[in-house]
């Protein structure tokens, strides 16, 4: 018995009526944990009840603590019937698990019901004794950090970076049960919400050992996603960093604290193989199914997304015939020759994937999981007999370490933004996707049933969670082969996505190859002794901090290649002679040591330390294709066929779009494909940005057929003088002017001998030839479209009509906007989601232009809503497209909005950003004595972490925004938030703020409290009486951020960062007046407390406060 | 899976078309801090169709400043529009609003909200001061709407609203004023305009009568005012428990004692002639006064006498505007005329030898006093 779990309920409010005579409720609460259920008192007739109940216990093992929520259901009690149920809360008690996360939960927490939403509130307190059995401890994985964030959290310093992992969970989904004929909505939808909730549980424990058995303590760039397959069943799947992070203790540390010299203590303490039972992979307690002859078919294609510069011919002329050529192998829907130059992706992507027809129909038989199948799965912790299996899975131990190894095989990280020095090459992005057919259950044998331990009810065997392990595990392989290509051992902002129509399912995995530092790594080429040796300097703390110095001495260090931290990165890291793609290199704009692309496409955030060029803007490619309805495997093939031209376009799109933006490099780029029954949807979000190291983008040139009239001519001629106006414009408004470079000066330093021996980077002596060409092609050459060719058209429509983010609005997907670093405190997290009926049968470019138009609504919608926060970014702008029903599009668009000081002079360096930022934000001396509480107290436990700490910092939140009202200087904000103190007395909601970003502008995140993952699901069957479809999922969003803040609250923290909605998933039956909708969302639950620095002089910075005053508050 | 069936087109489902190729079926917004444009929440409350509140905005030339569409503007609209709605469940419990969780919503915008879901107009107000909150009522607004020319939906909410107070503030004890203030969070103005038209309703004061048009809903709300503060039982004792809302009985009891003014014929002259000294040399309309006396005087003591009677209470304001302000105004006397008058009427009475009622006298003519001045006007 590791542990105790404690929880009281004191009281209820806002209870709906359920006894229609007196217009009362007589309520009283069940608690229930595992297999353990607790009742309060009824408490009658009131609808606030009071239970103050004693404090119930629950002894249960720390596994059972991981996987189980707590669940609360508030009943109202009937003499004469059965008890109604009022509602339910699920209670993740993960974050009280981990010593340095939060040590109570307590507050109001809404008290939801899938049919009626939120019904009212419940006051609970829940806590957990863990025994201090450190070897108990590990035996779960209790005590593994979780972030969602994708950097290091702010407050921690990595001493090491382990690596990739992995893990899922496959279930049956209970609405595909056959009990679901007999069982209410209700129930249905409780058992999928318990076991969402259960499997998630699961899987971070399964992760949580893996990390353990790495030797980390915790993973970051957490990212956890649910496959609704329909009949197939559900999975659960996830992917993160393993890293150990150390925090960073009392004094403001700097990059390089003595205080770690020694390796940390939980690399030392933790024994590779710790007696784990639970851990492998192979106990997915799923009873091998006897159906083995069942087959399952893997469709498998995958386009390589090599994108990096170089399309550009070095003979234009010769080129475009080359091109055409080509086209006919890709069928008369061939993508034209948009870009006159380079061979067109579809060939490159022959080059060098596995692209090919024949690997693509690969039979995999089910039988796979053989001997795993043998060892008992039986008891699972079911009545806590897990210890009792420890003898026959040691077994199964050893091939875990094993399998453990080689997941290390796949250098991936989840993470998007580095320590300084970790990074030290970009090659581009690479991504694979595979086309699969999800097979059915045929008639599950009855005597199967097996004692899921999850499950409350006997389930059938869904699918086997191998098939799905192969399946990523292919995909994730051929990542691995394209990194390779380019020279690259690591992929970084890696992520995995699925979009599932019917029984095809199209899985993608896109990251950016890179070269790593070794140092970060546990088994990199420079082992142990260097690494502790350099421990000092391994160590890396982010935030503000994160800035100071470490690059020097990483440099000093004698590193692969001393580079300046602005542009190392984007140094090719593959072999120039043996590049797989062609490309155009320059020697760097910023050192002129190093070859560079011309263009550069990354997955990742920007680096910190890059330089840039003026300021960045969000770019998008949308291409809608129509497909012909299928079934089965020819589905899947007509899927298969057409993933490559609509990779192909998308990427002549962003690239025509980045051009007329006069930028050279993108980052954040996420496509996401989407398949519906007749028609494909493909969206690429990125952020551009001109990288000052990368040569200036060349223009657009359009080119017309060879004979033609004058009309024609004048036609294309206006066309070409539109397209360079808008470059112009486009410069201008991104200020994007880099310094005139001078390039005879160079005179091209030939470079030594490179070190990096491991990328065989033979240095020949066409190396000159090659520079002189780049240097001569610089600027002047032009990107052509041809205009006889209808993509082209369509390329260009689609380049003209984008329209301008109105003025003083910027937009970006990416964490920071360059260009901007002052930001005010004002901030609104925001989530919108349209769904558009498409009325008529379209042909390709009126689906095309239809789904760009909406994409552009959407986006000045949102210009439109947060008008009065200008000037303003709209950051992490996160589109999701879904096809959920024929000629149905979904967008669901999530970010926040951040209000910056126009008005500050741009300084250089994050550190000043931020100081100038702190001067923005407009406090009351209150706070301001709470602040210096904080950092008196300097240790970074958590004075806030009490209801008092919360409330406090829920009314000076109130009183700020009293004291925003007139820019009042310091004496007045306090008597009037004593004012407004006074008057909302009444008021006992904490304020949270949400968003999508790692960090609250103007504040600094003094704890993480834990992992938020909520999984919710609302139905009704009164759709027209709630306000149609709009007012439905208008309703549950906003409940959804309800449950969000209160939790967050609960568990005394005050914000949510690294927010994301990662589902969405929207049904409707109007006719039955039916709707449905299923919503996940993740996050960090954090403290932060506003940066303390008030000087006198920059609280009168009216402007600022005028800003935040107008946005409506920061969220 | 219990969703999936046939799906047959209807088109009035849409929201709006884009075009024809394209319409938009659902459309939201939500923002961890609600967002709340305050132009579309007056249209919202003025009962502005979603259509008619984008026709105001669009002349009121945000598209231009903000270089957005008509169809951006609908949207956000419409949007706007389901957050009110949401939010208006709240709105009827103002306190609730604040330790709600649904929305996120800073305390000065929650403030804001209130305040303007509870203003109303005077227009509509002054049409049904006075008369019962009832179905009956509610029935006639659609008269009221045409006649005032504000929309049917917001007359509703004017009205529920009042009724809304009505029955919250009528079961507790303690200060009106104060009681509305705390519940619905109103700022002090408007908490005294609602206890003004709770105190009209509660009695039934008669409002509507042609004499009485002139007068606005300020003058009334002025004289509800006094009228709570010194002549309901909560006015004298603050200790009392009871309700503002109820005139003082004892007080209306002892105000028949009154009637002797105006019965004993010597009690009378006396009076009088103390007035008339006082007045003499300081106005020019001495003699109209004089003349008027007897009539004026007993005209404000048969007020006060029959006050004890719930029918003549609602004849109040006429009976004043009948027996007092038309026939000095027929005089031509200005308010200055009237103040010095009323000022000298209730000082001498406090000299008559047999005149006991001095408490009830000061208490009944202070109210008086002021509200007739109130109202004396054109």
């Amino acid at each position: 018995m590791p542990g105790k779990l404690k929880a009281k309920i004191v009281a209820g409010r806002h209870l709906p009526v359920m006894d229609r005579a007196s217009d009362l409720t007589d309520a009283f609460v069940e608690v229930k944990f595992g297999n353990t259920t607790f009742k309060t008192d009824v408490y009658p007739k009131s609808l606030n009840p009071q239970w103050n109940s004693e404090w119930f216990k629950f002894e249960v093992d720390d596994e059972d603590l991981q996987d189980e929520p707590l669940q609360i259901t508030v009943l109202d009690h009937d003499t004469y019937s059965a008890n109604d149920a009022i509602g339910k809360v699920y209670i993740d008690i993960d974050p009280l698990l981990c010593s340095e996360a939060a040590t109570v939960i307590s507050g109001w927490l809404p008290i939801y019901d899938t049919i009626h939403g939120i019904r009212g509130e419940i006051n609970v307190l829940v806590k957990v004794d863990l025994f201090n059995d450190l070897n108990r401890f590990r035996q779960s994985s209790c005590g593994v950090k979780f972030f969602c964030t994708t950097s290091i959290p702010r407050c921690y310093r990595a001493v090491m970076v382990h690596g990739f992992v992995e893990e899922l969970v496959v279930n049956e989904d209970p609405e595909y049960q056959w009990i679901d004929r007999i069982r209410t909505p209700r129930a249905s939808n409780e058992a999928r919400q318990r076991l969402i909730f259960l499997m998630s549980g699961e899987l971070q424990r399964k992760i949580g050992l893996k990390v353990l058995e790495m030797g980390g303590n915790a993973v970051v760039g957490y990212l956890q996603c649910f496959d609704l397959e329909g009949e197939s069943g559900l999975v659960v799947r996830a992917i993160g960093t393993a890293c150990t992070l150390e925090k960073i203790s009392t004094f403001p540390a700097t990059a390089t604290h003595p205080n770690n010299s020694s390796p940390s203590k939980d690399m030392k303490d933790s024994p590779q193989a710790a007696p784990s039972t639970l851990g492998c992979r192979s106990t997915h307690s799923s009873p091998v199914h006897s159906a083995s002859s069942r087959l399952s078919q893997g469709f498998s294609v995958s386009v390589p997304t090599l994108l990096f510069a170089g399309m550009k011919p070095r003979h234009r002329s010769s080129e475009v015939p080359r091109a055409r050529q080509c086209r006919p192998g890709f069928g008369e829907e061939a993508p034209g020759v948009p870009l006159s130059s380079g061979p067109p992706t579809p060939l490159r992507a022959q080059t060098f994937s596995s692209f090919s027809p024949s690997k693509s129909y690969s039979r995999q038989s089910s039988s796979s999981d053989t001997e795993l199948s043998l060892t008992p799965k039986t008891g699972m912790g079911s009545g806590g007999s897990a210890g009792k299996e420890a003898g026959p899975l040691k077994a199964l131990l050893r091939q875990q370490t094993q399998s453990a190894l080689e997941q290390r095989e796949y250098p991936f990280f989840t993470l998007t933004a580095f320590p300084p020095g970790f990074l030290l090459h970009v090659g581009g992005v690479v991504s694979a996707r595979s086309v699969k057919l999800l097979d059915r259950i045929h008639n599950p044998a009855l005597g199967n049933t097996r004692s899921y331990k999850l499950l409350d009810w006997n389930s059938f065997t869904a699918d086997e969670p191998e098939t799905r392990d192969a399946w990523w595990e292919e995909i994730r392989q051929e990542i691995k082969s394209h990194a390779k290509a380019l020279g690259c051992h690591a992929v970084v902002g890696y992520s995995e996505s699925t979009s599932i129509c019917e029984e095809v399912c199209i899985l993608s995995a896109s990251g950016t190859a890179a070269v790593l530092s070794s140092r970060f790594m546990q088994d990199g080429p420079l082992d142990t002794e260097h690494r502790l040796s350099r421990q000092p300097l391994c160590v890396f703390s982010t935030g503000s901090e994160r800035v100071e110095g470490d690059m020097g001495s990483s440099a000093s260090l004698g590193f692969e290649e001393v580079v300046s931290p602005g542009c190392g990165f984007c140094h090719i890291p593959y072999d120039e002679l043996n590049i797989p793609f062609p490309a155009q290199l320059t020697y760097c704009y910023c050192c002129r040591r190093y070859k560079v692309p011309d263009v550069l496409f990354t997955t990742i955030d920007l680096p910190t330390e890059a330089n840039v060029t003026g300021k960045g803007c969000l770019i998008q490619a949308r291409l809608c294709r129509t497909k012909k309805k299928a079934q089965g495997e020819g589905n899947a093939t007509a899927i298969s066929s057409l993933l490559p031209f609509l990779e192909y376009e998308l990427h002549t799109q962003l690239m025509n779009k980045l051009k007329l933006r006069g930028m050279n490099a993108l980052f954040g780029l996420r496509i996401q494909i989407s398949v519906g029954e007749t028609m494909l949807l493909g969206l690429a979000s990125a952020t551009g940005v001109y990288l000052t190291a990368l040569p200036s983008p060349g223009g657009i040139q359009i080119a017309g057929k060879t004979p033609s009239d004058i009309t024609y001519e004048q036609h294309i001629s206006t066309m070409q003088k539109k397209i360079n106006d808008t470059i112009d414009k486009n410069k201008e408004l991104y200020e994007i002017n880099p310094p005139e470079v001078v390039e005879e000066i160079i005179g091209s330093p030939i470079p030594e001998p490179r070190q990096r021996s491991r990328l065989f980077r033979s240095h020949s002596e066409s190396s000159d030839e090659v520079s002189e060409l780049d240097l001569s092609h610089g600027k002047k050459d032009a990107f052509v479209l041809e205009i006889d060719d209808t993509d082209a058209v369509e390329d260009i429509h689609a380049l003209l009509t984008d329209s301008p983010t109105p003025a003083g609005f910027y937009s970006c997907n990416t964490e920071i906007m360059p260009g901007i670093q002052n930001w005010t405190s004002a901030i609104q997290m925001f989530t919108s989601v349209r769904v558009f009926r498409l009325n008529a049968n379209l042909t390709n470019q009126g689906l095309n232009k239809i789904f760009s138009d909406l994409c552009e609504n959407l986006l000045k919608s949102l210009y439109f809503k947060l008008r009065s926060m200008v000037p303003c970014c709209l950051c992490h702008l996160n589109f999701t497209v879904a096809i959920p029903e024929d000629e149905l599009i979904q967008v669901a668009v999530t970010a926040v909005a951040m209000s910056f000081d126009k008005e500050q002079p741009l300084e250089n360096g994050k550190q000043s950003g931020e100081k100038t930022l702190i001067k923005a934000i407009t406090e009351n001396d209150e706070q301001l004595q709470f602040n210096l509480e904080l950092n008196a107290e300097t240790s970074s436990h958590n004075p806030l972490s009490s209801p008092k700490g919360l409330s406090e910092v829920g009314s000076h939140l109130s009183a700020r925004a009293s004291s925003l009202e007139k820019a009042s200087p310091l004496p007045e904000g306090r008597s009037r938030s004593l004012r407004s103190n006074r008057s909302y007395s009444g008021s006992s909601v904490a304020v949270v703020k949400m968003t999508p970003l790692s960090f609250i502008p103007g504040a600094k995140i003094i704890k993480y409290l834990g992992i938020i993952n909520m999984f919710f699901i609302r139905e009704t069957s009164s759709l027209r009486e709630e306000g149609g479809v709009s007012g439905f999922l208008h309703t549950f969003i906003a409940e959804v951020f309800a449950m969000v803040r209160a939790h967050v609250a609960a568990l005394g923290g005050n914000a949510v960062v690294s927010y994301s909605m990662k589902e969405c998933v929207f049904m409707e039956n109007p006719n039955k007046n039916q709707a449905q909708c299923l919503i996940n969302v993740s996050g960090d639950a954090v403290i932060f407390v506003r940066e303390s620095e008030l000087e006198s002089t920059s609280v009168q910075t009216q402007s600022a406060t005028t800003h935040t005053s107008n946005g409506g508050e920061g969220t | 899976m219990r969703l999936h069936g046939t799906h047959i087109k209807l088109t009035e489902r849409s929201l709006y078309s884009v075009d024809v190729k394209m319409s938009v079926e659902l459309d939201v917004f939500v923002g961890n801090t609600t967002i709340m444009d305050k132009e579309v929440y007056q249209l919202w409350l003025n009962g502005y169709t979603v259509n008619d509140a984008v026709k105001v905005r669009i002349e009121g030339g945000v598209m231009e400043e903000c270089e957005a569409s008509a169809e951006v503007l609908l949207s956000d609209t419409m949007d706007q529009y389901r957050t009110f709605q949401m939010c208006e469940r709240l709105l009827h419990h103002p306190a609730k609003l604040a330790n709600q969780l649904l929305f996120q919503i800073p305390p000065d915008r929650q403030a804001m909200l209130i305040e303007r879901y509870y203003a109303f107009d005077d227009s509509f107000v002054r049409e049904v001061l006075g008369k019962k909150l009832s179905k009956g009522t509610k029935k006639d607004l659609d008269d009221v709407s045409i006649k005032t020319g504000i929309t049917l939906k917001s007359c509703r909410r004017q009205f529920d609203n009042f009724k809304r107070v009505f029955k919250v503030v009528e079961e507790l004890k303690g200060p009106l004023v104060e009681n509305i203030r705390q519940h619905f969070l109103l700022p002090d103005q408007l908490a005294r305009d609602y206890a003004a038209i709770v105190f009209f309703a509660n009695h039934r004061f008669e409002t509507g009568k042609k004499k009485l048009q002139y007068l606005t809903f300020q003058d009334f709300a002025f004289c509800a005012g006094q009228l709570i503060n010194n002549w309901t039982v909560g006015a004298v004792d603050n200790m009392m428990e009871d309700m503002d809302v109820d005139l003082d009985k004892e007080f209306l009891q002892d105000l028949k004692d009154l009637k002797i003014l105006i019965t004993d014929k010597d009690l009378l002259d006396q009076h009088k002639n103390l007035v008339c000294t006082a007045l003499r040399g300081k106005t020019n309309v001495f003699n109209e006064m004089e003349a008027n006396f007897k009539n004026l005087s007993r005209g404000l003591v048969n007020i006060a006498a029959k006050l004890i009677n719930a029918k003549d209470v609602r004849d109040f304001f006429i009976d004043l505007v009948e027996k007092f302000i038309e026939p000095c105004r027929s005089d031509k006397l200005t308010s200055i005329d009237v103040n010095l008058y009323l000022t000298h009427y209730t000082n001498s009475a406090h000299i008559l030898d047999t005149f006991k009622h001095h408490a009830v006298w000061t208490r009944y003519m202070g109210v008086i006093k002021s509200c007739i001045l109130r109202m004396y006007h054109d």
